[in-house]
């Protein structure tokens, strides 16, 4: 059982950036800044907009969340058919930005179709890494 | 994260699957009839469903007489559970380069 899987299954990684929020924005939001350091792309901050990330490995597809300029940008991001959501927070800060991205877990299921089983994703990990906790 | 991923994850996004799968984890071996008898879905459905997890390579099959046993493979899930630390290493080397685009970048 690795360490990072303990716990909500959510990926957190923050760095101070020596740049202001409107810049880090626009390279979190511009389609050929994004192509630069993340995939190519046709995204648009809008709301409820789909769009794919694409590299030579395959596709994500994604869908805007929220997007709030300079502050908060949230998109769904699903791959190899497990789908979480990706949330960036800019904060600033004396030196710069604090620059935050979380990738949350599993979207839980919206219908149960095998009785007498709750088998949505958060559920199910938690009930695997306790099994695992217990063979180890 | 590789191709090889990809089987794992499909075959495990679906509800029913998952659940079969977990049932299977948490009381152990069981037959085609046992999983049916508590499921909401047909006896052909949880076959297809055990099928697919088969090939996944997440539940082995025994043959004894004219039943047929199922058991989870617990080791089959490694890259499952593996998830956030390759996630977390793909986000890193994505702020190593968004940093560098951002150097290049007008103010």
């Amino acid at each position: 059982m690795s360490e990072t899987s303990t716990g909500t299954l959510s990926v957190v990684v923050e760095r101070q950036i020596p740049y202001p929020p409107e810049k880090i924005w626009r390279a979190l939001t511009q389609p050929h800044l994004i192509e630069e350091w993340l995939m190519k792309n046709d995204f648009q901050p809008v709301v409820g907009h789909h769009f794919d990330l694409r590299a030579d490995w395959g596709a994500v597809g994604c869908r805007v969340v929220a997007v709030e300029p300079n502050r908060t940008l949230s998109y769904t991001w699903e791959a190899y058919g497990l789908e979480s959501v990706v949330t960036w927070t800019l904060t600033p800060s004396a030196t710069g930005t604090h620059l935050r991205m979380e990738q949350a877990g599993f979207r839980p299921d919206q219908q149960q179709a095998y009785q007498g089983a709750k088998a949505g994703w958060p559920r199910f990990l938690a009930a695997l890494e306790q099994l695992l906790a217990r063979t180890d | 994260m590789p191709e090889s991923h990809d089987l794992l994850f499909k075959t495990l996004a679906d509800p029913t699957r998952r659940a079969i799968f977990e049932r299977l984890c948490r009381e152990g071996e069981q037959t085609v009839a046992a999983l049916t008898a508590r499921a909401g879905v047909s006896q052909p459905a949880v076959s297809k469903h055990l099928g697919a997890l088969k090939q996944a390579g997440l539940v082995l099959d025994r043959h004894q007489g004219r039943q047929t046993h199922y058991s989870a493979q617990l080791g089959a899930l490694t890259p499952l559970i593996d998830w956030t630390s390759q996630m977390a290493g793909f986000w890193h080397s994505r702020f190593d380069a968004l940093e560098d685009l951002l150097k290049r970048m007008d103010q």
